[in-house]
């Protein structure tokens, strides 16, 4: 019994005080409105090798990270995330991309071939 | 091949004058919370009749126009767009929500539910948050779940109307019950425990069907109920409660919460009750209801320092709780320990005190640890007519957690060890038991989580035991996404505990039965200790029904006891020990249905079938006054909230229990069966404002009572004399009111 417990107590220390300072903690804007955008915006950091921890929060439109900087590096997180639609504030989703959200993920951006006119002035 | 080259080229020709012609689109409007498509939207180009509408998600496809190259976009109660298209790009256009147009806003918003399955947790849990609480008004933890489907409310005895609660068709020992994790409805305060958690105290209850997790203990068998009660840092300054009801109870509940620093915050909750009217609307003699007083302090103290990753609590409780049953004429000075007068006294004192600290590591949220240290104290001096029974149990626990990943988050583990120490001291009649039970435990449980279909909770604890041995307690709970809104969730696992036979049935010493333990040479009264597998199957289906929100969920679990103490009362006049030889199991299966027949008024029903199935010494039977069939309905209606947050609420609940089985008496000599029957209550709330409400209620309405509760109540010293025996409610129609204030 006692050789348990001591197995225990060694294993449990070990994982409190091992020390990962390649692990980095940063945050950054991602744009999204919805529960269904946090588990999108959520997975696809996750998937990336090398990070450990991505928490979105909607009202904030805030991604929070911890990553392994020797394994990955922020730009190919932005990347990753831009490539399911969802802008980053270093990373712009294709407007294939964009148009392919779900419909509650969609946001305002701005569009290139469309520019909202004077309605008044035309339909008279 | 050349053949293939030309239909390829031609294909790849016509797709692109196809899409060189038509322009695809979207329309959604983004209302305060969410995007919605807007199905049928007007889109045509400027000064054509050439347009089209949108469909249900919000989609149009329209030709591009020889004549011109704006596209408009209308929408009733929205401004209309117009849009200069140069590119073949499919696009998404926001409409902007005209709020000059006069026309009735259109609310969305669905109304927050109470009570509901969660959809993302791996296990069956059922979040009950505390408006869900304030449907019943009265008045404890036991009473609580009077509006769960999932919980059965039973009556234990016809002595002192407690309430017992049932899971699976299993009594509330096979239930883990815990207080912010620490295990509390156990040991000696197993017969009265739900009973001294005042329901104002209460912010949350999370109910798991099925083993649970190991995290907390190996106790749990049909389930896990954890209740999280009132923080100082979140409660109001101050919050007033009283309440009385036409049968004499009466409570007063007052919180008050104060900022110390920052960062620590205290809060004291009292409770008092008492009911000192003498009733016996049934002519038995007896009491109907207890004269009852009770006194019950919390005192919590609660510090929180977020940027470092701190959370601390330290708490004390004490109560005093008294009861008096019996005949209307006992009274207790004069007539104690006569053999004329048939009375019962119950006294309990409990204390309790518990610290906890929780480690956020600030650079890494998803690394924690915690440590809790419970120690309680519970003394309760008793006697029903001529039997004595008193009981002490002293308890200590301590638990440290720590939380982490593997890898990334989707991997997630929490391990840790937890250690007991029971004392028990019990004297029934001239017999004394005494006994000590130790426990060390560690475990380990790990999470996987795929962020979209699976998730999985795998977990192993073992535990070093001086009475039960050295053993492992294996858990596994699944969850699988079948669309995106089905959800398939799996359990199984084992669960063992150690039965406190007096303290666990004792509504049975409110009967004249001679008590025989069958001796054995094994640690708990010479019985052995009690182990159960459990298996369960859910599944949860959202859907609309005729054009409403409404959710349909079956859940099938079935438990196997390996080892199990059968308390056997087929014989009149005799109450039986002994363990299980052959078969013992419980299978419940539900059925439930929800629907939200308007954003104002909520539908939720429930069929229930549970087999509780028994080889007792004389056979295999159903087990005694366990319903087979139930059903259950609630009906929950708000009034739309004013400015001032004026409101109105009612909820009606009605119950619906199937025949039970009796167990031989002397009373219905040839019924086996009680009768089915229905219990329908109903409350009334006001809401003035964010500060003051009343509510008014009335406890089965039909007044439907069972006429004969006490068995051989004419003579109470004869040994047939049995008050444990209850099917249906002792009381009938209760009307209460009372009010809540808070600052």
């Amino acid at each position: 019994m006692k050789n348990y417990l001591q197995i225990i107590l060694i294993f449990t220390t070990s994982i409190i005080f091992s020390q990962n300072n390649k692990n980095e903690k940063t945050s950054f804007g991602v744009i999204g409105n919805c529960e269904m955008c946090k588990m999108r915006i959520e997975k696809a950091a996750i998937s990336v090798k090398g990070v450990k921890y991505a928490n979105w929060n909607i009202p904030e439109n805030i991604l929070t990270l911890v990553y392994n900087s020797k394994k990955v590096s922020l730009s190919e997180i932005h990347t990753s995330i831009a490539k399911i639609g969802h802008d980053t504030s270093e990373a712009t989703a294709t407007t294939e991309v964009y148009n392919q959200l779900p419909t509650c993920c969609l946001y305002i951006r701005e569009q290139k071939n469309k520019a909202p006119l004077n309605n008044e002035a035309l339909l008279q | 091949m050349k053949f293939n080259y030309l239909l390829y080229g031609s294909l790849i020709f016509l797709n692109n004058l196809f899409s060189q012609e038509v322009i695809e689109g979207k329309v959604v409007y983004k209302d305060s919370r969410e995007n919605l498509a807007l199905e049928g939207a007007n889109i045509f180009w400027l000064s054509t009749s050439d347009g089209t509408i949108s469909n249900s998600s919000g989609d149009f496809r329209i030709k591009k126009s020889r004549k011109t190259n704006l596209l408009i976009i209308s929408f009733l109660g929205f401004y209309t767009d117009t849009l200069k298209i140069d590119s073949n790009e499919k696009f998404v256009h926001f409409m902007k929500e005209d709020k000059s147009n006069n026309l009735d806003e259109v609310s969305l918003s669905e109304r927050k539910k109470s009570a509901k399955l969660s959809f993302t947790k791996t296990q069956n849990t059922i979040l009950v948050d505390a408006s869900e609480l304030l449907k019943a008004a009265c008045c404890n933890l036991s009473e609580s779940f009077e509006t769960n489907p999932s919980i059965d409310v039973n009556f234990s005895d016809a002595l002192t109307g407690t309430k017992q609660i049932n899971m699976l068709g299993l009594k509330s020992p096979y239930i883990l019950i815990s207080e912010e994790n620490i295990p509390m409805v156990r040991g000696a305060s197993q017969a009265y425990g739900l009973t001294f958690t005042p329901g104002t105290w209460v912010e949350s209850i999370q109910i798991s069907k099925g083993t649970g997790s190991v995290v907390n203990g190996f106790e749990s068998i049909a389930g896990q109920i954890n209740t999280e009660l009132k923080k100082p840092f979140t409660d109001s300054p101050l919050f007033i409660n009283m309440y009385g009801s036409r049968n004499g109870r009466i409570e007063l509940n007052t919180h008050f919460n104060k900022k110390i620093t920052e960062k620590w915050s205290t809060g004291l909750f009292v409770h008092l009750n008492q009911r000192n009217l003498k009733i016996d609307n049934n002519s038995d003699s007896f009491l109907d209801a207890p004269l009852s007083k009770q006194i019950n302090l919390l005192n919590r103290f609660q510090f929180i320092d977020p940027s470092k990753g701190w959370v601390v609590f330290y708490n004390w409780r004490f109560l005093n709780d008294t009861k008096q049953v019996g005949q209307v004429l006992f009274d207790p000075d004069l007539d104690k320990n006569s053999s004329t007068i048939w009375g019962s006294e119950i006294t309990t004192k409990r204390f309790d005190t518990a610290f906890k600290v929780g480690y956020v590591f600030p650079e890494f949220p998803y690394k924690s640890f915690g440590f809790q240290a419970a120690y309680s104290t519970h003394d309760q001096k008793s006697y029903y007519g001529l039997r004595n029974y008193d009981i002490i149990h002293d308890s200590f626990y301590g638990n440290i957690l720590f939380n982490s990943i593997l890898n990334n988050t989707t991997n997630k583990f929490k391990s840790g060890i937890n250690f007991s120490h029971d004392k028990y001291f019990e004297n029934i009649d001239l017999k004394s038991f005494s006994r000590i039970d130790n426990n060390l435990g560690a475990f380990f449980e790990w999470s996987h989580d795929d962020l979209e279909k699976l998730s999985w909770t795998a977990g192993l604890r073992i535990d070093f035991n001086n009475n039960i041995g050295t053993f492992l307690t294996p858990r596994f709970h699944l969850r699988y996404a079948i669309g995106p809104s089905s959800i398939l969730r799996l359990s199984s696992g084992s669960g063992r505990k150690a039965a406190n036979i007096f303290a666990e049935n004792q509504s049975i010493l409110g009967s004249n039965r001679r008590i025989y333990i069958e001796n054995g040479n094994n640690p708990f009264y010479g019985l052995l200790p009690e182990k159960a597998w459990n298996y369960g199957i859910s599944l949860s289906h959202k859907f609309k029904f005729i054009n409403k929100n409404s959710n349909l969920i079956f859940d099938y679990y079935t438990t196997e006891f390996e080892n199990q103490v059968i308390v056997d009362v087929e014989t009149q006049g005799r109450a039986y020990f002994y363990n299980l030889e052959g078969q013992s199991s419980s299978k419940s299966l539900q059925f439930t249905f929800n629907m939200d027949i308007t954003p104002q008024l909520q539908l939720s029903s429930a069929y229930k079938n549970d087999i509780v199935s028994i080889d007792y010494k004389s056979g295999r039977k159903q087990k005694q006054l366990v319903p087979k069939n139930r059903m259950f309905l609630n009906l929950s209606w708000n009034s739309i909230k004013k400015v001032n947050n004026q409101q109105w609420k009612f909820d009606l609940t009605i119950h619906h229990l199937g025949t039970q089985r009796l167990v031989e008496n002397n009373i219905t000599p040839n019924v086996f069966k009680s009768p089915s029957y229905s219990i329908l209550n109903m409350q009334l709330t006001r809401v003035f404002s964010s500060f003051s409400e009343v509510y008014f209620g009335i406890e089965n309405f039909g007044n439907f009572t069972q006429s004969n509760p006490i068995i051989s109540s004419e003579q109470p010293f004869n040994i047939n004399f049995d008050s444990s025996q209850v099917w249906a409610p002792v009381l009938g129609r209760m009307i209460y009111g009372g009010f809540r204030y808070k600052i």
